[in-house]
């Protein structure tokens, strides 16, 4: 079995999004982590300090070419799945199953991740390339980024675009979290159970926070 | 004409001496020799593989879309191996006797013997495979009691132990059609052997999807086709299940032998309507803890729960108190009959008995009351226990007569009638399980030899697998030793081509009727003659009436029945058309042989032979022989007789009481 | 139980032959029973069909009591019908109402070519159990049955997974038409159970390779399979095949 073998099969590819999946999800914690100093009301002072660390220091720099490593094998291996299980069917049905059998979200994990990879070219271009370019890719300095918040989210339709990315995301994390430990082998009921229930938790704690960011500055709750 | 083989020496010692003197095939030669295996049931699937292991060059081949579907998956309650897990007391022997007795004394004793010598064999072999018996807590396999024994010998797999038997073997056979030793022809049906040199040496089969005729070659042909309980319509088989390979194995010198006798299963559930396209069995073993009874009052109108206890007639117990609930077959249907010809019967047919499991829910209940200490729980709280451990114990059973009837059977008493389950007769074999043509074999339930005139609970599966594993492995080959020099005969033989021929005629004549009645109405007529003239009872005037009925039939069905669809295509109702015309056959055959049996005998009771309390009258003394009949010309059949000579056992009245 | 009858518009799939395009018809039946089973409600069309000099409908079916695998239809969207924990031949009429407009599909999958009207060829599925689904032990090689004890909780759920029919309903719920749940059913029956452990590896990367082969999907776990299992084989099965295949590939020696 090589491992070409293992990982160009049906449960070799899915073991790559579940692997990749989990990767995404742990930097969603740092992610939400950090920009939640933005809550210390301090005018941004603990927020870009954090900020700085993250583009200044070459540690998480390096870890940042995984990160994209991990980002583009999750996208790019999901588009092929999708493409792939799509094609299998041949005829549709007159009458879909439907709802009855399965969540709608699970069964959309595609369309969410295009919608999420959308909302993340936007978010991109408003954030993360602004700031590399600033640094010419390399350790250079940054641009403020909380008073780059402060300025896109004060413009109501980016606001509202956020929101619904970040709720493609909380869909996409609610079958995606419990589905990767699957994938993963986790077969035992009491885990399956906890781990269900974490990771609906999950999702909607990470969803709120990503959400009331944007809200946040637009509402003015932060000075 | 008939030679049944059987070893000279003591009963104990026939198979091991046949074993120890049969001749042999070397592995080279074993290549070189191929085996046509139709039916993939347990009896096929586990000959299939098991031949395939052996080196033989295997073709199997089966009606269904896959050899996983055939009808042995449908046996629910076990199968019988005398291990003696259980310290009860079993033991060959016992197994043996028991089977010649619930047999009521028509079985061959050196059969049934080797049958149950092998038994212990299957159970190994089965849990090698990975079948999943049920275990008790320490890790062994467990037993249950089954009708007709007083040991518990019966292992299972809760109630679907056909599936997981034949999914053992399907899945060995699997293997073997994967390592290239077994070919699979799945949706293909047999329709003719092809004989050269009075031997068996091919078929020809109809490839069902696109409707061709395919030539094989065989130095010997195995028949595992299953019982023609569907004669009768209505029954507890598989839609699909005929006889038309047998019959036509038949037609070509096979003698077929005791047709008449069939079983009807006493727990099915209960026919509902004129659409009825068969019957569903529940499994024997509820009569483990079911009660059977009808209302004390005829025509009792009252609900089944609002009816007192002192108004019920536990029919069974009362009749039979040694075995109670626990009778034979036989007994227990003919016993549900008499009741409901007396006018006790119940539901709106008045054709049904009651199941009842409130006895036993109360049972249990108060044991893991006992369990758990409380010996003062309340009637409600015990009920609600005793429902759990019924439910561990049958619940897909009870969920299937929920299904099908729509009422639930933890609180009503379940409604159940007698219906056409299994058929004991069959080709006639030898010891060999060889027919009377040369090269041509039946095993499993497609011959006549383990059971007499009634089968016990859970043997079939046993005899099954014990044919195709433990037996035919060794008497094939001690045949086919002499065949090793015969080349493979090609298909364009003309013998081949004369045999493909006569189907194509019969198939073109079928299509060519164009007349006016499907031939699902034919079949539903035929189905009504033979069970109410050749059914649970039977007598001479009737026997005579249907025969002359079946015929009138038959000439009907081949002037007036309507095929829609094309010859060379998929075309159900031509496969249909094809095994209905034999079934018509074969039933008249059947009621010659029951007019011809002036006695009754296990699951074949004539009215005018019984005893003053209603049971079987054997004629030891006039018809302890297997009839075997020959099949001359239409409606024309040579009997020929094998005497059964009973070197051990003693042939008596059967008594459960 | 009370009892009814019911006037009915099916709506059926007819498709020729494999090569045919098929398409959609609809057929009025009558004085319906709720007595019938769904297959019998077919039967009275079919005999209605050949009376009236058509063709009847072409329908996979066998042991009619629900443990063959061979009926299989789609019946109003969900594979079995309405009913939860059942197959086709045991779906009976009192499920409809009179007036009721059924929709009756072929399973519908790459890996399942129609036949004809609602015929499919489930061929690849013994070509699945043909590359691994099986314990190899020669008839007559085996042990006493009782000299291997096995764990009660592990007989039961190795029972629970062997369970399964082989009708494909999982296949054609899945929106995926993934095989995954006939698949790890199986791989859980004998993963299970000592007697598998020998070919344990094997077996389940040799039934994966086949079942990609055949043209299925990937499991995405979205549950639909469990949900119109007519065995109710778990989901869990199929985390299960995941682990026992993680395990398997990683320690493979070559």
């Amino acid at each position: 079995m090589t491992w070409k073998q293992v990982f160009t099969s049906s449960v070799g590819k899915k073991l790559v999004m579940g692997f990749t999946g989990i990767f995404l999800i742990l930097f969603l914690v740092i992610h939400a982590g950090l920009n939640a100093c933005i809550w210390a009301n301090d005018g941004g002072k603990m927020f870009n300090s954090g900020a700085h660390f993250m583009g200044a220091n070459v540690v998480p720099r390096i870890l940042e070419i995984g990160l994209f490593a991990g980002l583009l094998l999750h996208i790019i291996q999901g588009i092929m799945l999708e493409v792939s299980n799509r094609s299998k069917r041949g005829v549709a049905y007159a009458k879909d199953f439907g709802n009855q059998g399965s969540k709608w979200y699970s069964r959309s994990m595609g369309i969410l991740g295009i919608l999420i990879l959308l909302f993340l070219i936007l978010h991109m271009t408003d954030f993360w390339f602004p700031n590399r370019s600033h640094q010419g890719f390399l350790l250079g300095e940054e641009i403020d980024l909380y008073a780059k918040m402060k300025e896109t989210f004060a413009t109501l339709w980016v606001v509202i675009v956020y929101v619904l990315g970040c709720l493609s995301l909380g869909y996409h994390l609610a079958h995606g979290f419990q589905s990767a430990f699957k994938t993963m082998g986790v077969h035992n009921k009491k885990y399956n159970q906890l781990l269900t229930s974490l990771g609906y938790c999950f999702s909607i704690v990470i969803t709120l926070a990503f959400v009331m960011m944007p809200l946040s500055f637009y509402l003015g709750w932060l000075n | 004409m008939l030679d049944a083989k059987i070893p000279a020496g003591s009963l104990d010692d026939k198979w091991t001496d046949y074993k120890g003197h049969c001749k042999l095939v070397n592995p080279a030669n074993k290549r070189k020799l191929e085996v046509i295996v139709v039916g993939t049931g347990l009896a096929g699937a586990s000959a299939a593989a098991s031949l395939g292991e052996l080196g033989y060059k295997v073709k199997a081949f089966c009606y269904q879309d896959s050899p996983r579907r055939a009808h042995s998956i449908a046996a629910q309650g076990g199968i019988n191996a005398a291990k003696n897990y259980q310290n009860d007391g079993d033991s060959v022997f016992r197994l043996f006797y028991d089977t010649i007795k619930g047999g009521d004394y028509r079985a061959r004793e050196a059969n049934v013997h080797r049958l149950a010598e092998v038994s212990g064999n299957i159970i190994d072999q089965c849990v090698a495979q990975g079948v999943p018996f049920a275990r008790e807590y320490g890790g062994l396999l467990s037993n249950r009691s089954f009708g007709g024994t007083q040991v518990q010998r019966t292992f299972y797999a809760a109630g679907q132990t056909g599936q997981q038997l034949l999914i053992g073997a399907y899945q060995a056979l699997e293997r073997q059609v994967a390592l290239g030793n077994v070919k699979m022809y799945a949706r293909h049906e047999m329709l003719e052997v092809v004989k050269i040199d009075d031997k068996a040496r091919g078929i020809i089969a109809r490839n069902l999807v696109s409707g061709e005729l395919e030539k094989h070659f065989g130095h010997a042909v195995l028949l595992c086709t299953g019982g023609y309980g569907n004669v009768f319509y209505l029954s507890t088989n598989a839609m699909g299940c005929n006889v038309t390979a047998a019959w036509k194995a038949h037609k070509d010198g096979a003698a077929f032998a005791n047709p008449c006798f069939t079983q009807i299963h006493p727990t099915c559930i209960p026919v509902s309507g004129d659409h009825q396209s068969k019957l569903t069995l529940m499994s024997e073993s509820l009569r483990n803890d079911g009660r059977i009874w009808v209302p004390k009052k005829k025509a009792d109108e009252r609900k089944a729960i609002d009816i007192p206890e002192e108004e019920r007639d536990y029919y069974l117990e009362r009749r039979y108190p040694a075995f109670g609930n626990l009778v034979p077959r036989d007994v227990a249907s003919r016993a549900a009959k008499e009741r409901c010809d007396e006018g006790y019967g119940v539901g709106t047919s008045k054709q049904a008995v009651y199941l009842d499991f409130a006895d036993a829910i109360v049972r249990y209940g108060k044991i893991e009351a006992g369990k758990e200490g409380n010996d003062h729980m309340s009637m409600e709280d015990i009920i609600v226990l005793g429902k759990e451990v019924v439910k561990e114990k049958y619940g897909n059973l009870f969920d299937m007569y929920e299904k099908i009837t729509g009422e639930n059977p933890y609180e009503f008493p379940m409604r159940i009638y007698p219906a056409v389950h299994y058929t004991m007769g069959g080709l006639w074999v030898d010891y060999e399980l060889q027919t009377t043509v040369k090269g041509l074999y039946c095993l499993g339930e497609a011959n006549f030899s383990d059971h007499g005139a009634n089968r016990l609970g859970a043997s079939a599966l046993m005899q099954g697998l014990a044919d195709g594993y433990f037996v035919v492995p060794y008497t094939l080959g001690n045949n086919l030793a002499d065949d090793i020099y015969s080349k493979a005969i090609e298909t364009s033989h003309p013998a081949f081509a004369a045999a493909e021929k006569v189907a194509a005629d019969r198939i073109q004549k079928l299509m060519g009727i164009k007349g006016k009645q499907s031939v699902e109405s034919f079949h539903k007529r035929l189905g009504k003659i033979i069970w109410d003239k050749c059914g649970m009872a039977r007598n001479e005037k009737g026997l005579k009436e249907a025969i002359a009925e079946v015929q009138a039939l038959k000439k009907e069905f081949w002037s007036d029945v309507r095929i829609p669809g094309e010859i060379n295509e998929m075309n159900p109702e031509l496969d249909k058309a094809n095994r209905v015309a034999d079934f018509i056959e074969l039933g008249e055959l059947m009621c010659i042989d029951a007019l011809n049996r002036n006695e009754s005998c296990g699951g074949h009771f004539r009215e005018e032979y019984q005893t003053e309390e209603g049971e079987a009258l054997r004629d030891d003394e006039n018809y302890m022989y297997v009839a075997a009949w020959e099949y001359k010309a239409e409606h024309e059949w040579t009997l020929h007789k094998e005497p059964l000579v009973y070197d051990v056992v003693k042939p008596s009245q059967r008594s459960y009481k | 139980m009370e009892h009814y009858n019911m006037n009915l518009t099916v709506k059926v799939w007819r498709q020729k032959n494999s090569k045919d395009k098929g398409g959609f018809v609809s057929y009025p039946v009558k004085d319906i029973s709720s007595e019938m089973s769904f297959l019998e409600m077919i039967d009275v069309l079919n005999e209605q069909l050949i009376v009236d000099g058509a063709e009847p409908i072409a329908f996979d079916h066998d042991c009619r009591e629900g443990i063959c695998g061979q009926c299989s239809l789609y019946i109003n969207g969900k594979p079995h019908g309405p009913w939860m924990a059942n197959t086709t031949c045991q779906l009976h009429m009192r499920a409809f109402k009179d007036g009721d407009t059924i929709v009756v599909e072929p399973w519908r999958a790459g890996a399942f070519p129609v036949i004809k009207d609602l015929m499919v060829d489930r061929s690849a599925f013994d070509r699945i159990i043909q590359a691994g689904g099986y314990i190899s032990v020669n008839t007559g090689n085996a042990v006493d049955g009782n000299s291997l004890p096995i764990n009660k909780d592990h007989a039961d759920a190795s029972f629970a997974a062997a369970m399964c029919i082989g009708c494909g309903a999982c296949v054609a719920a899945c929106k995926n038409s993934s095989a995954m749940l006939f698949l790890s059913a199986k791989v859980a029956h004998l993963a299970l159970l000592p007697q598998g452990e020998p070919e344990r590896k094997s077996r389940v990367l040799n039934m994966v390779a086949q079942m990609d082969k055949e043209g299925f999907g990937a499991c995405t776990n979205t549950g639909a399979c469990e949900a119109t299992c007519p065995k109710e084989i778990s989901i869990s099965n199929i985390a299960r095949l995941n682990k026992e295949y993680i395990f398997s590939s990683l320690t493979a020696e070559k």
